[in-house]
Formats: structure tokens, C-alpha cells, sequence
């Protein structure tokens, strides 16, 4: 096994975080929410913390979201029509702290209108301790990773079930905080089934990096939580969670969901 | 027809391994989709390299496609403007429009790596016509993504897919117009790529696709070249002139003038879709170009008469162009497009594409604020027919009276 990302750079902020709880013997649970999506969002963020939340993965809604299925493409658009911004995403943020990390996950259009080094240090006062950028490939992520590195905001790179196995240890070299494993190939969206391929590239990952790696992407309910944590250090759940917020279950109710995820995660 | 291999130096050259034109172009795509890119980048690579496969393209492009297509020289209406204007008759080709030219190469392509089913995005629905066309021809299946409202503008185009075979998927997503189709081609690629080709339909995308698509566009180019020579005593026009959404048809006709002439390259966008003179620097689809976007790099929605260039981007190397200043992005509005329309329908007994008249609108205005000297010479890339537009066309001029 070489471990490239942990020889090659002091481990930030998130980095420092997840390993801390993977080695207390915890599997790592992020769930997803869109940021801005109505006016109880910030209470709902305090809310997954409390049920469990090891980091909490903040959707910056972007117009075109490609990678995305219809339920975050609608929450997108739903906080957009509320005038949602990432100014303003990220100021809500900066008005609260709940104690886990959190991470942003945004399309690279908005980054680069805003300037690099700009949004990379708005987002570390905003207490962001991560970001991932789906469209932003390992050969176009040089310029924006070294701002990131320097506001210490980790830039969380995928690896998909496509990837050869040469190109993910490149990927794992400069990803930041975690590697995030994308476990379908396919758009983000709810499964009845966890794909196969959700496991098989967690291992695949794990062979080229120490870093914590994460499965998301058609990782629906808490059985498919619990079976892919088997193999992976943690589990990102969106459309899932966003759906119910969608549906009006509230702080509440996307706590009780969460809560579910935490406890057949911890059982398995 | 032999298509010349362009050289890196080359104006509109190869773009390299990075897909670079200057700054813009790359290629910004999920992670699940950088492998098929890299293998898509290598397969044309050889393809393109390969004698057997350029004449297979030729011999299709000649014997089912028409080409090449003749340049037409426009007496009436030179006469009427005082400008000497040939039409490059793109609207000949098989299926009507330039976008074939595409489709053959990256259906014949396709083949060659073993995928068996071609999925694309449409906006008017010439490169979805295309595409369909293409699948039936080559045997392979065929699925288009098709903005909502664009499948009501342009119902019958929606009709021949199916004839062809197709499946014709509307796309509820955004402002339903091309920009979602592109975006919902590009999510059902992902779910789809060990099989299935994305046969994106202009020089936009993520690396290979604007120098690919670029490439088997050149034959428009290159035919028109030595056509004007031979018409005009080995000079090239003073102009040459072509419509924009994202781009091909222009990339065509300025790849066989760009490098070697001093002809002037004027593209012309739509006046609601103008990435190019009112957009600003950005990613979208998978490549970095001038976008129509808001303050936070929120993409905004085009908006024109042509559903063809209802696009908020277009192609890198066109950013890159203009740049350079070796070409010129300018504008046309609908209403000069509806005159320019039917005028050339008066004067020549042609129907132009509404994408098409955006290109003669412009010639019409210039000519007209003498930016185009009396006794130049014009050729003007006729990417299209207008039949599919004749019910929009009759609605508007109704609508007037």
C-alpha cells in the first residue's frame, strides 16, 4: 500500500478531523443538504450534528448541476428561486457552529466567477473546512487546489467506478480530507439497490491511499449505509435526506432519518 | 475532397492533450466521465490519422451525403445590395443542414470503438435529425435529449427522429431549451458510457469534442475555399460569413480560411444569446469559454427566435478567436433575421434556416452601414434549410398583420 497523501503534506483541518474519528473506531456519516433551501436550512444543519453527523456536506446551489438527479436538481433550483447565493450561503454559515466539520459542495463555475483565493478564504472564515467541485477534474484542479491548500479549505477529489487503477493513486495524491468515492456510475439520485460497483471502488481506493474514503452517490437508506461502510470508512447521503426536506419533514424529521442512517451504520 | 491536416501552429490548430485553445476549452467533467474523454481523445486521434477511416468518411459524407455542396452565387441579391454574395449550401446536404457532416464522422467513429448506441441533445433538432439519421444508417440506437419547449417550436423535427427510429426525450429541466438537453445528455452519459456514444452536436464540450466536432466540420471550409478560388479567379472573399450558437457551423467555414487568408471571419450570434460580445469568461459543460452567466456565475437563459442558437456558451476556440481578433463576434436580432429570411426567399428562391438568416442579417445591416464596402465579396455559410421553420415563420408574420 503507498500512502502518497500522507507523505506529502501536513493534513489540514478535515483531514485531521475524520482520521481522529475514524481511529476512536467510528465510521464517518455525512449527509447532504442544499444550502439556502428554505428559511429553517441553518436549523437543520444543527439538527443532523446532533443526530450523529461526523461532517455535513453543504450544496451551493449552481443553475446547471450535471452531475446531479432530479431531486438536487430541483432543491437547487428551489433555493435559487429564493435567491439563494454563495455569498450568502456561505454568511449563514459563518453565523453558526456546529461543531463537525463542514464541507461544501459546489459546481466550478461559481468558484472561478468568484476568484480562487477569494472564495477559498471566504469559506475558511465561514468555518468550511472542505470542498468538493465534481466538475473539476484531477487536470484542471492544479490553480484552484493550491488557493484552497492555502486557506486550508480541503479539496475532496472523486474517484469513480471508470477510474483505471493508475489514475486513482494520482487522484488520492492531491485530494484533500477524504476521498470521495463515487459508488454508481451515474447522477446523484436515490437507489432501490446499492450498486454493486459502490464497494468495489471503495476497496480499489483504499489500496492506493490511508486518506478516509467516503462512498456517495445511490447510497439511499440505512441498510446500504451500514453495507458500504463494511468496506469504507464513511457514507455521504444527499438525495435521500433531501428529498424528505423536500417533503417539509423539517429539523426534525431530517434528524430522525439521519439518526436511522447513525444507528444501522454503528450496528453493522 | 482532401482535407488538409492542420499543423499545432496552425491558427485553428491541434488543441493538444489539454485540449487548450489559449485559456479557454480543457476539460471539466466528472470524474466518471474523464476516462471516456481520454479514450474518446485517442480514438480520434488514430481515426483521424488513419487513411482507411478518411476515405470511408469521404465516401460516405459524397455518396449518401451530397457532398460536396456547391457555392451559389447570389445574382438578385448582389445585385440588390451592391456586394458580391455566395452561399456555401450547407441547406443541400442530406437531412438539411451542415450538422450531418458531424454526425457521419462520429457515428463511423463510434463504430470503430465498439459502441452501439448513439445518444445526443438537440435544439432545433437539425443535430438530433442528424444524429437519428446517423444511427439508422450505421445501425445503432439512438436516444435524443430535447428541451420541452423546444419540442413544441419544432414538433415535426421531433416526428422525423422517431420516423428514424429514435427515442425523443423532452427535458424538463431549467429553461427546457438546449442547455438542459446538453446538461440531461451529459447525466445520461455518465449512467451510460461503456456502451454509448455522446454525439455532441457543436464545438463545445469537454476535450476532444470542440477540436473533434471543429475537424469534421472542416470539409465545409476547405470545399468553400478552393470553390471561391475557382470562382474568383484564386482570390478568397473579403468576408466570410456564418451563425453562432455554439458554433460548428462557423468553425467549418473559418477552418479553411483562418490560417492562410486575410479574409475577414465574422461570426453571428443571435442578439439573445451572445456569449460571445456580452457574455463573460466561465465552465460550463466541460469546457471554459465566454458564457452568459449573472454576478455569482449563474448561467442565464438565451434567448432567440432560433432554438439553434439558444445558447448561453459557445465553443472555446471561438473565445479564443476572438481573442486573437482573427475573428469577429457580432449580433443579429429577430426581426432583421425575419427579413433577412424572407428576403433571401425573394430574391434567390431559397429558404434559409432562421440560424442560417442570422448570418445574411448581419451581411444585409453591414452592408447597409457601409462596414461592408460596396463590390466586396461575401461568402456566407448557409448551415441550413429553412423548411422546418416555415410554420414559426407564418406565426410571427401573422402575428404583425
Amino acid at each position: 500500500m503507498s500512502t502518497p497523501s500522507a507523505s506529502t503534506h501536513v493534513p489540514g483541518t478535515l483531514e485531521s478531523a475524520l482520521r481522529a474519528r475514524r481511529e476512536a473506531g467510528h465510521k464517518l456519516l455525512i449527509p447532504y443538504i442544499t444550502g439556502g433551501l428554505d428559511d429553517e436550512w441553518l436549523l437543520v444543519l444543527e439538527a443532523l450534528a446532533g443526530a450523529g453527523a461526523d461532517a455535513i456536506e453543504i450544496g451551493i446551489p449552481f443553475s446547471d448541476p450535471m452531475i446531479d438527479g432530479v431531486v438536487i436538481q430541483e432543491s437547487s433550483l428551489q433555493a435559487l428561486a429564493r435567491g439563494t447565493t454563495p455569498e450568502g450561503v456561505l454568511a449563514d454559515l459563518s453565523r453558526v457552529d456546529v461543531g463537525v466539520p463542514l464541507v461544501v459542495m459546489t459546481y466550478y463555475n461559481l468558484v472561478f466567477r468568484a476568484g480562487h483565493a477569494r472564495i477559498a478564504g471566504d469559506m475558511h472564515q465561514s468555518g468550511v473546512a472542505g470542498a468538493i467541485l465534481p466538475d473539476l477534474p484531477l487536470e484542471e484542479v492544479g490553480d484552484w487546489a493550491r488557493a484552497a491548500d492555502a486557506a486550508d479549505v480541503a479539496t475532496v477529489l472523486l474517484v469513480a467506478p471508470s477510474t483505471p487503477d493508475d489514475r486513482i493513486g494520482d487522484i488520492c495524491a492531491r485530494s484533500r480530507g477524504f476521498v470521495y468515492a463515487v459508488g454508481r456510475m451515474g447522477v446523484t439520485g436515490e437507489q432501490a439497490v446499492l450498486a454493486e460497483s459502490a464497494r468495489e471502488v471503495a476497496a480499489r481506493i483504499q489500496a492506493h491511499t490511508d486518506l478516509p474514503v467516503c462512498v456517495g452517490i445511490g447510497v439511499s437508506t440505512p441498510d446500504q449505509a451500514a453495507a458500504v461502510c463494511e468496506v469504507a470508512d464513511g457514507v455521504v447521503v444527499g438525495s435521500a435526506l433531501v428529498r424528505r426536506l423536500l417533503e417539509g419533514v423539517g429539523p426534525d424529521g431530517a434528524a430522525e432519518f439521519v439518526g436511522s442512517l447513525r444507528a444501522a451504520i454503528d450496528a453493522g | 475532397m482532401t482535407t488538409k491536416t492542420p499543423t499545432s501552429q496552425a491558427i485553428m490548430g491541434d488543441p493538444g492533450p489539454t485540449g487548450r485553445f489559449g485559456e479557454f476549452g480543457g476539460r471539466y467533467v466528472p470524474e466518471s466521465l474523464v476516462p471516456a474523454c481520454i479514450e474518446l481523445e485517442a480514438a480520434f486521434r488514430d481515426a483521424w490519422t488513419d487513411p482507411a477511416f478518411r476515405s470511408e468518411l469521404d465516401a460516405v459524407l459524397r455518396d449518401y451525403g451530397g457532398r460536396p455542396t456547391p457555392v451559389t452565387e447570389c445574382g438578385r441579391l448582389s445585385e440588390q445590395l451592391g456586394i458580391r454574395v455566395l452561399l456555401k449550401r450547407e441547406d443541400l446536404t442530406h437531412t438539411g443542414s451542415h450538422k450531418l457532416n458531424n454526425v457521419v464522422g462520429q457515428g463511423l467513429l463510434a463504430r470503430r470503438m465498439g459502441k452501439r448506441k448513439l445518444i445526443a441533445e438537440t435544439g432545433a433538432g437539425q443535430h438530433g435529425v442528424a444524429t437519428a439519421t446517423a444511427a439508422a444508417l450505421f445501425g445503432m440506437e439512438c436516444i435524443v435529449y430535447m428541451g420541452e419547449v423546444d419540442t413544441q417550436r419544432q414538433e415535426l423535427n421531433v416526428f422525423r427522429m422517431e420516423l428514424l427510429g429514435a427515442t425523443v426525450v423532452p427535458v424538463t429541466s431549467g429553461s427546457r431549451t438546449l442547455k438542459d438537453a446538453v446538461n440531461e445528455a451529459l447525466r445520461a452519459w455518465v449512467a451510460s458510457v461503456e456502451d454509448t456514444h455522446y454525439c455532441l452536436g457543436s464545438v463545445m464540450g469537454p476535450h476532444p469534442y470542440p477540436w473533434m466536432v471543429r475537424e469534421f466540420q472542416r470539409v465545409i471550409g476547405d470545399e468553400a475555399r478552393a470553390q471561391c478560388r475557382e470562382l474568383l479567379g484564386g482570390a478568397d472573399p473579403d468576408f466570410v460569413v456564418a451563425c453562432a450558437g455554439g458554433g460548428s457551423n462557423a468553425a467549418g467555414v473559418f477552418a479553411g480560411f483562418a490560417d492562410d487568408t486575410s479574409s475577414g471571419l465574422v461570426a453571428v450570434e443571435a442578439a439573445g444569446g451572445a456569449a460571445v460580445t456580452t457574455g463573460i469568461p466561465g465552465v460550463l459543460h466541460g469546457m471554459h469559454s465566454a458564457l452568459i452567466q449573472d454576478e455569482a456565475g449563474q448561467i442565464l437563459e438565451a434567448e432567440s427566435i432560433s432554438a439553434g442558437l439558444d445558447y448561453p456558451g459557445i465553443g472555446p476556440e471561438h473565445a479564443h478567436l476572438a481573442e486573437l481578433g482573427r475573428a469577429r463576434y457580432v449580433s443579429a436580432g429577430d426581426d432583421e433575421v425575419i427579413e433577412a429570411f424572407r428576403l433571401l426567399a425573394r430574391t434567390e428562391g431559397i429558404l434559409p434556416a432562421l440560424e442560417s438568416a442570422h448570418a445574411l442579417a448581419w451581411v444585409t445591416a453591414a452592408t447597409g452601414r457601409g462596414e461592408i464596402a460596396q463590390g466586396s465579396t461575401v461568402l456566407i455559410n448557409l448551415s441550413g434549410r429553412g423548411d422546418k421553420d416555415v410554420a414559426q415563420v407564418r406565426e410571427i408574420l401573422r402575428g404583425r398583420s
